[in-house]
C-alpha cells in the first residue's frame, strides 16, 4: 500500500530538519527525502559561524531569534553542538571599509543587533589576537560558533525520537501535484503526501520549474572553507571583515576554521567541484593579516558548500506561487544562523498558525516562463 | 608566486613518475618532474640521505638517467593542489610556486596499512615502509632486538636489513603461511630473480638464529614508556588468531606492515573514475591499456593506480610517457604502436608476479577481530573501535559520515592512517563490502601544509577582493 504523510519534505539540510522535527512533534506524519546523508552539503560543511552582525539588516530581528533557538537547542533539539557565545569582531583595514562598517553596523544595531563601533586599541582588548593592521572594528558579544559538522548525526537522532520516517540516500526522481494530494516519486518507491516543502537549498530552482512551471532563479554560490590542525589558543573570538571576505574562529578542538565566502567551482548537479587555489590563498592571507599568529598553523583540509541565493538575497519561504499544498523554504543566507528560526516561522504557517514574524513570500522574485513545465 | 608551463607535468619521482617523464622528454616533449624527495627513486629505490649508506643500483641508474634526460626536476616539492588543465601547487621552503601542462601523470605511490592494534600506539612501534625509509635513506635501524611483523615481502626485506646493518631481530611474524606462497609460486617464478632475492632474505634471517613464524600475527604490544615486549599468535587461513597459543617476545621495537592502498587523493580530487579492485590495493583508477584516466590528458601509473610492484611500475610509466608523447603529436601511431606492443607485454608479465604479491597481501577478515573495542584505530583524533562502530549503529554509513559525526581522519594524518581500518569496521558493521564504504572526499590540501609558506609575503592592497558582499 502507498504510503501517506501529511508533509513530505524534500531535502534534508538544516530548515528541512528542523521544519520536519517541528511538524512531527505537532503529530503530523511527516517524511523527509534526502538524495545523501542528512546536512551534508551546505548545512554541514559551512564554517559554523553564529553571529548577527554581519547579517543584513532586514534580518537581523531574524537573526537575533534564530541565535536564541540556538541558544537554547539542547532543550529543543537534545544538543547544542558545542554553541557558544565567545563575542565577534569585524574588521575594517581601510578607511573606505571603515566607513562602510560604520554606515552598516548603525543600521544593524538599530535594528535590534547589541553591535558597538571600537578602535584598534579596544579591539586589541577584547582580542589580544589581533593585528595592528585594523583602523576600525564592531563588536557583537552575542555573536559565537557551533560545530555543523555534527549537525546531520544530532537532526538524525532528533527526527528519530519525533517518528520522522527519515529516507537518506532516496533521491527523489519526480513529483507529480494532483488534486488535494502530491505523488512523490522516489528512488526507493512512490509515496502520497498532502502537502509538499521544498528544502533543497541550491537545487530548489530545478524542481520548481521541473514540478510546476515556476521559476525563481537561484543563484549558486561554491564557497571554500580552509581548517588547521590543532593548535595553541592563539586568539578566542569569532572574527570577520567590513568587506564580508573572512570568518575566522577557534573550535573547541583547537582546530581554526577559516572561510569568508571565497568561491570555488562547482554547480547543483556535479556539487562543488573544484577549490581555487588563488581563492584558498587570498582567504588565508586575510586570515593571517588578522590574526598574525595563524601563520604558524599547518593547513589541513579545505572543502566547498553550495549556497542557494535568491536574487534579491533575502529568504525563500512560503507558498510556491499558485500552488497551496507546496512550500519552498530556501536560500537563507547565513542559513546556519537563521534557518532554525525561518522553519519554525514556516512550520507555525502550516500549522494554522500566525507566524511570529513575516514570511519571505517567493512569488516576489517568480520569473515569466513561457514553457510548459518541463519534465527531463 | 612563479609558474612555468612545460608540455608534459610528472607528480611523483619514483620507477613509474621517472620513467614517464624520461620516456615523453626523449620525444621531445618538455618535463616538468615534481616530487617530495631529495633526490628520484621513490621509496622503492629511495636515495641514501646519510653519507655512510650505501645507495642500490636500480636507484643510482634510475637518477642518472633522470639527470641526463632533461627533465627539470622539482625537488622537494610538497603538491597540495591540483587544477584541471592542468596546474600543479607546490610548496616548498621558497614557498609557493606552479607548474603547468596540458597533460599530467600521476604515480603517487602507496599508503601502509598499519593494523591498530592494543599498545600499537607506544613509541618504538613503526610501520615496514618507515623501518624501509630509516634503513635505505639514513642507515638507521630499531632500537634493540625487534620484531618484524605482517604481509608481504617488506617483512623479510625489513628483517634482512636489520640484520645486515647490525641490528637484532627478535622475532619474524607472516600472516601468510608456506602455503600462501607455494600457491602463487606459478606466478612468482616469472620473476626468477626477485624470487631468489626473496629466498635469500629468509635463509639470512633463519642463518642469524631467527625463526620465521608463518600464519602468525601481533596480537597486542607491551610496555608502559615504550615497547617492552610483543604478544604473537598464530592466525588460521582467514587470519582468526587460534586462541591459547600466543607467546610473548620480548623486544624494544616493532615494525609491522599490513599491505599497501594506492595514494589515490589527486586522482580522485580530479574526477577520474574509480573501480573497486582488492587484489590491487582496493580503489583504483579506471585506466585504458596505455594508461590514460577517465579525465583527458590525465594519465596514471605505478602502485598509486595499482599495486603491482616497482618492475611494473616503471613499465607502466614508460608506457604512459609513450601514451602522452603520441597524444602530444611529437609520436605517430604506428611508431607508437611499435614502441608500445613490447613494454605492453613486459607490464602485463611483471604485473602477473606484482599482483600476485599483491593478491598474498590483501586483507583477510579475522584480522578486524584483533582490533579490540578499546583499540585506539584513529590516531589523531584518538578515537578507538568503539566510537566508529558507535558512529555506524548510529547511522553512519560511509566514510564521509563517518568523518562528520566522529572527526575520524579529520586529523594530520588525513585519514591515512586510520581509513582503511575504518572502512573494514563500518563494512564488518553493515554486512557489506568494504567497496560500498566508499572513501574520504578527495581535496586538497594532499598534504598537511604550513600556512606561512602558503601566505608568503604580502601587501592588504594586493590581496584581491573578489566581490563586496554585502551580508
Amino acid at each position: 500500500m502507498t504510503e501517506r504523510f501529511d508533509t513530505v519534505i524534500v531535502g534534508g539540510g538544516i530548515m528541512g530538519c528542523v521544519l520536519a522535527h517541528r511538524l512531527a512533534a505537532a503529530r503530523q506524519r511527516v517524511g523527509l527525502f534526502e538524495r545523501r546523508g542528512l546536512c551534508m552539503a551546505a548545512s554541514g560543511v559551512n564554517a559554523g559561524t553564529l553571529s548577527v552582525q554581519i547579517k543584513r539588516e532586514e534580518l537581523i530581528p531574524y537573526a537575533m531569534r534564530g541565535l536564541e533557538l540556538w541558544r537554547t537547542a539542547g532543550d529543543w533539539l537534545g544538543d547544542d553542538l558545542g554553541f557558544r557565545q565567545v563575542g565577534g569582531l569585524v574588521l575594517a583595514f581601510t578607511e573606505d571599509e571603515a566607513r562602510t562598517l560604520t554606515e552598516r553596523m548603525m543600521q544593524r544595531a538599530e535594528r535590534g543587533a547589541p553591535i558597538e563601533l571600537v578602535g584598534t586599541n579596544r579591539a586589541r582588548e577584547l582580542e589580544p589576537g589581533l593585528s595592528e593592521a585594523p583602523v576600525l572594528a564592531s563588536y557583537c558579544p552575542v555573536d559565537g560558533y557551533a560545530g555543523s559538522y555534527l549537525l546531520g548525526e544530532v537532526m538524525r537522532r532528533a527526527l528519530g525520537r519525533e517518528g520522522v520516517a527519515l529516507r537518506e540516500y532516496c533521491p527523489v526522481q519526480r513529483i507529480e501535484p494532483g488534486r488535494g494530494e502530491t505523488e512523490v516519486i522516489t528512488a526507493q518507491g512512490t509515496v502520497r503526501t498532502k502537502r509538499i516543502v521544498y528544502c533543497c537549498g541550491a537545487w530548489t530552482e530545478r524542481l520548481l520549474a521541473e514540478t510546476y512551471g515556476v521559476r525563481i532563479p537561484i543563484n549558486c554560490r561554491v564557497n571554500q572553507v580552509v581548517v588547521t590542525e590543532r593548535m595553541p589558543k592563539v586568539f578566542e573570538r569569532v572574527i570577520g571583515a567590513a568587506t564580508g571576505l573572512l570568518t575566522l574562529k577557534r573550535a573547541a578542538n583547537g582546530t581554526v576554521l577559516i572561510g569568508g565566502g571565497w568561491q570555488g567551482v562547482g554547480d547543483p548537479e556535479a556539487g562543488p567541484r573544484e577549490l581555487l587555489p588563488e581563492n584558498l590563498i587570498g582567504n588565508l592571507r586575510l586570515a593571517a593579516h588578522a590574526v598574525p599568529a595563524l601563520r604558524r598553523a599547518r593547513v589541513l583540509r579545505a572543502w566547498a558548500g553550495l549556497e542557494g541565493s535568491s536574487s534579491d538575497g533575502l529568504p525563500l519561504a512560503g507558498q510556491v506561487p499558485g500552488q497551496t499544498d507546496a512550500y519552498v523554504l530556501a536560500c537563507v543566507r547565513g542559513g546556519f544562523t537563521i534557518g532554525p528560526y525561518i522553519a519554525m516561522l514556516l512550520a507555525e504557517r502550516i500549522l494554522g498558525e500566525v507566524p511570529a514574524m513575516p514570511l519571505f513570500d517567493p512569488a516576489r522574485l517568480c520569473v515569466e516562463e513561457d514553457e510548459a513545465p518541463r519534465r527531463n | 608566486m612563479t609558474e612555468q608551463a612545460f608540455d608534459l607535468a610528472v607528480i611523483g619521482a619514483g620507477p613509474a613518475g621517472a620513467a614517464a617523464a624520461i620516456e615523453a622528454a626523449q620525444h621531445g616533449l618538455s618535463v616538468a618532474l615534481v616530487d617530495e624527495q631529495t633526490a628520484p627513486g621513490g621509496q622503492v629505490y629511495r636515495a641514501p640521505v646519510h653519507s655512510a649508506v650505501a645507495a642500490g643500483a636500480e636507484g643510482i641508474r634510475l637518477r642518472d638517467r633522470v639527470e641526463a634526460s632533461g627533465v627539470s626536476h622539482f625537488r622537494e616539492r610538497t603538491v597540495w593542489h591540483v587544477a584541471q588543465g592542468f596546474t600543479v601547487s607546490c610548496v616548498s621552503a621558497a614557498g609557493v610556486e606552479r607548474v603547468s601542462a596540458p597533460r599530467l601523470v600521476v604515480a603517487a605511490g602507496t599508503v601502509e596499512n598499519v593494523l591498530p592494534v592494543p599498545g600499537g600506539t607506544l613509541p618504538g612501534v613503526i610501520g615496514l615502509a618507515g623501518a624501509t625509509i630509516l634503513l635505505k635513506a639514513h642507515g638507521t635501524i630499531p632500537a634493540g632486538p625487534t620484531v618484524v611483523a605482517g604481509v608481504g615481502p617488506l617483512v623479510y626485506a625489513v628483517a634482512a636489513g636489520i640484520l645486515a646493518a647490525g641490528g637484532q631481530i627478535a622475532a619474524v611474524a607472516d600472516l601468510a603461511g608456506p602455503r600462501d606462497w607455494a600457491a602463487r609460486l606459478p606466478a612468482l617464478a616469472s620473476r626468477p630473480s626477485i624470487l631468489a632475492q626473496g629466498l635469500r632474505w629468509m635463509a639470512e634471517i633463519r642463518r642469524a638464529g631467527v625463526k620465521l613464524r608463518f600464519r602468525h600475527t601481533v596480537v597486542a604490544v607491551d610496555g608502559k614508556r615504550s615497547v617492552t615486549a610483543v604478544l604473537l599468535a598464530p592466525v588460521d587461513r582467514t587470519w582468526r588468531i587460534r586462541a591459547g597459543r600466543e607467546e610473548t617476545v620480548i623486544a624494544d621495537s616493532l615494525a609491522m606492515g599490513h599491505g599497501l592502498v594506492p595514494a589515490g587523493e589527486i586522482a580522485q580530487a580530479l574526477g577520474v573514475e574509480h573501480v573497486f579492485r582488492a587484489e590491487a590495493g582496493g580503489f583504483v583508477p579506471r585506466l585504458d591499456d596505455f594508461q590514460r584516466s577517465t579525465v583527458a590528458g590525465l594519465y596514471l601509473a605505478g602502485d598509486g593506480a595499482g599495486i603491482a610492484g616497482a618492475e611494473a611500475a616503471g613499465l607502466a610509466g614508460r608506457l604512459a610517457g609513450l601514451a602522452v608523447a603520441r597524444d602530444a603529436g611529437m609520436l605517430e601511431e604506428r611508431a607508437f604502436e611499435e614502441k608500445a606492443r613490447p613494454v605492453q607485454r613486459a607490464l602485463a608479465r611483471a604485473a602477473r608476479f606484482g599482483r600476485a604479491i599483491s593478491a598474498l597481501m590483501a586483507m583477510r577478515p579475522g584480522l578486524l577481530d584483533l582490533v579490540a573495542q578499546d583499540t585506539v584505530v584513529c590516531r589523531c583524533e584518538d578515537l578507538d573501535r568503539a566510537v566508529i562502530e558507535g558512529a555506524a549503529a548510529a547511522g553512519a554509513q560511509d566514510l564521509n559520515q563517518l568523518k562528520s559525526s566522529t572527526r575520524c581522519g579529520m586529523g594530520p594524518c588525513q585519514g591515512r592512517i586510520c581509513g582503511e581500518f575504518a572502512a573494514r569496521i563500518l563494512a564488518r558493521h553493515h554486512g557489506v563490502n568494504r567497496e560500498v564504504i566508499g572513501l574520504w572526499t578527495a581535496r586538497a590540501p594532499f598534504r598537511p601544509v604550513p600556512l606561512d609558506s602558503l601566505v608568503g609575503a604580502f601587501e592588504y592592497a594586493d590581496i584581491p577582493k573578489p566581490t563586496f558582499d554585502p551580508r
